[in-house]
């Protein structure tokens, strides 16, 4: 009962803040934005996959014709050729073509595609080239706490507050109770099936802290995406480029001696060929590794997201040929069924990331010459370490 | 290609190592770290429960197969003291048998030897009173007869025979 009057006192703070905030909703005055035709679906499509400056919930057009976002807007902190510059998204009301000129410090910034530009100091408004370029603004670096800013806060704090009182569970008892005994089972998971076995039964444990992390942050992360809130955190390669090069790193010091001269001397190939495969080991170290990470994730998630609103799209742009009903059961049913595989590549994909990162780890840290038994004729019996040690 | 590279936003990027950095650091610290040995802990505990079980149930196994052998012995011995017991009585009976005969043999043997003593003595006895009586006879019969010569040698000789017949 405890744990359901926590949750609900939870939810009721969740909800408390989203209706507060909701109140900051804007109106804009510009027309349609409604999505009806193909181009539209498109747009709105692509417009989601990419990272949002505000959290907008859901949006309609009032009575008066006049188009109701509602949600919240979210600070945007931005470093630009005056400094750091902050205020909050919702100065652009929601547009993002370029429209809409915000004046801070003596700059204007213009929002473009969910990229903020700053204006030259000449212009008054974004001029366009012919491939829609901007021709008198510039990108700048932008640190907003934007949409998937905000979702890594939340599933950093839920972790936090998940796994931390999971820790303090195991002081008083020997077993978890409530949500804590689902959890347990899952990092077991991790450190039994990822940790463990790709890593080898000597350094594990020193990485099975970032590997548990990836997996959880993945994962949850994956599955937010899901949700209706239009998450969309690790199908952004900014996200998952981080998580590959923490691997990366994490994988190049931690390599010992056996590894570095793997890739750079292999001992088993003739000399004049030891070069050029130095030149292949280096480049899939460094780079094949790292881009098969951040690209399996970033793809598989985008695809995902792509796909299941393709899908509940068909409503709109099949309507004319199927009829209504035919049209939102086509798209309902697909759309379930798609959904359903998305919860699974949600899990796949973290327990790939983690995978690799342990197996790659793994061949880093892996000892080929250590003491062997041997038998009676002095000859060495392989282990089990040995046969992984050939394997990866 | 190009759109991707659009789409890549580094102000993101230092955002999301900064944070994950973060969130590793202090998952690591107070969630990965408190979890990872207490199942450590737990794992160990378990295993050496179970190893004391083990230990124990080898221990009660020994100590029946123990109280097995006592109470096989305490039988075997229980069994022995019987027989020994039953043997012992056996002996016993025999024993008291052949005393009593031997016994009774020797208390025979004692009355046989008196009765014959007593029998010899009586014997002699009568002997002597025999030979009194006929010596009396004798006298009285020699002192009649001795008045006839030839009577008194054929008394003598009839008597002489008949005592060496008696």
């Amino acid at each position: 009962m405890k744990i359901f009057q926590q949750s609900f006192k939870f939810l009721a703070i969740v909800s408390v803040l989203f209706f507060s905030t909701a109140s900051f909703a804007n109106s804009s005055t510009e027309g349609g934005g409604q999505i009806d035709t193909k181009k539209e679906v498109e747009d709105y499509i692509l417009h989601h996959i990419q990272d949002s400056h505000d959290f907008s919930l859901f949006s309609y057009t009032s009575d008066a014709g006049e188009r109701k976002h509602v949600g919240f807007p979210l600070p945007i902190i931005i470093w630009t050729s005056n400094g750091l510059t902050t205020f909050m998204s919702s100065k652009f009301h929601h547009n993002d073509d370029g429209h809409v000129i915000v004046e801070k410090n003596g700059l204007k910034f213009a929002k473009i595609h969910s990229k903020i530009y700053e204006l030259d100091a000449t212009a008054s408004e974004v001029s366009f080239d012919k491939d829609h370029h901007a021709e008198n603004a510039h990108k700048v670096l932008d640190f907003s706490i934007t949409k998937s800013v905000v979702g890594v806060l939340l599933i950093g704090l839920l972790m936090f507050f998940w796994f931390s009182r999971l820790a303090r569970q195991y002081k008083k008892k020997a077993i978890p109770t409530g949500f804590s005994r689902v959890l347990e089972p899952l990092v077991l998971y991790v450190r039994d099936e990822i940790a463990r076995p790709n890593i080898g039964e000597k350094h594990y444990r020193k990485f099975t802290g970032y590997l548990l992390t990836v997996f959880f942050f993945i994962w949850i992360l994956n599955l937010l995406g899901l949700t209706p809130f239009g998450f969309n955190v690790t199908g952004q390669l900014a996200v998952t480029a981080c998580l590959a090069i923490f691997t990366l790193i994490i994988y190049t010091t931690s390599g010992n001696k056996d590894y570095w001269m793997h890739i750079l001397w292999m001992q088993d190939a003739p000399w004049w060929i030891r070069p050029i495969l130095a030149v292949i080991e280096l480049a899939g170290t460094f780079i094949i590794k790292p881009f098969s990470l951040l690209v399996r994730l970033f793809a598989n998630i985008s695809a995902g997201h792509i796909v299941v609103m393709s899908l509940i799209a068909i409503m709109f742009t099949l309507k004319e040929s199927l009829g209504v009903v035919g049209a939102t059961t086509l798209s309902l049913v697909l759309s379930f069924f798609i959904t359903l595989i998305e919860v699974l590549v949600a899990f796949l994909q973290a327990y790939i990331f983690t995978m690799l990162s342990a197996l790659f780890i793994g061949m880093a840290v892996a000892e080929h010459d250590h003491d062997h038994a041997h038998d009676e004729q002095g000859q060495e019996i392989p282990d089990a370490e040995d046969v992984r040690g050939d394997f990866i | 290609m190009d759109k991707l590279l659009n789409d890549f936003s580094p102000g993101l990027f230092v955002v999301q190592t900064i944070l994950l950095l973060l969130l590793i650091f202090i998952m690591v610290k107070f969630a990965w770290k408190p979890i990872l040995n207490s199942l450590n802990e737990r794992e160990e505990g378990i295993q050496g429960a179970l190893d004391a079980a083990e230990k124990a149930k080898r221990e009660m196994e020994n100590l029946q197969a123990d109280n097995q052998k006592l109470l096989q012995e305490a039988r075997l011995e229980r069994e022995a003291m019987l027989k020994e017991a039953r043997e012992m009585k056996a002996q016993m009976i025999t024993d008291a048998e052949t005393q009593a005969q031997t016994q009774a043999n020797k208390m025979i043997e004692q009355a046989q030897l008196a009765i014959n003593n007593e029998k010899k003595t009586a014997m002699a006895e009568l002997k002597n009173h025999v030979a009194n009586l006929s010596i009396e006879i004798a006298e009285k019969v020699v002192r009649q007869e001795l008045s006839n010569k030839g009577k008194q040698l054929e008394l003598v000789e009839s008597m002489l025979a008949e005592t060496t017949l008696n």
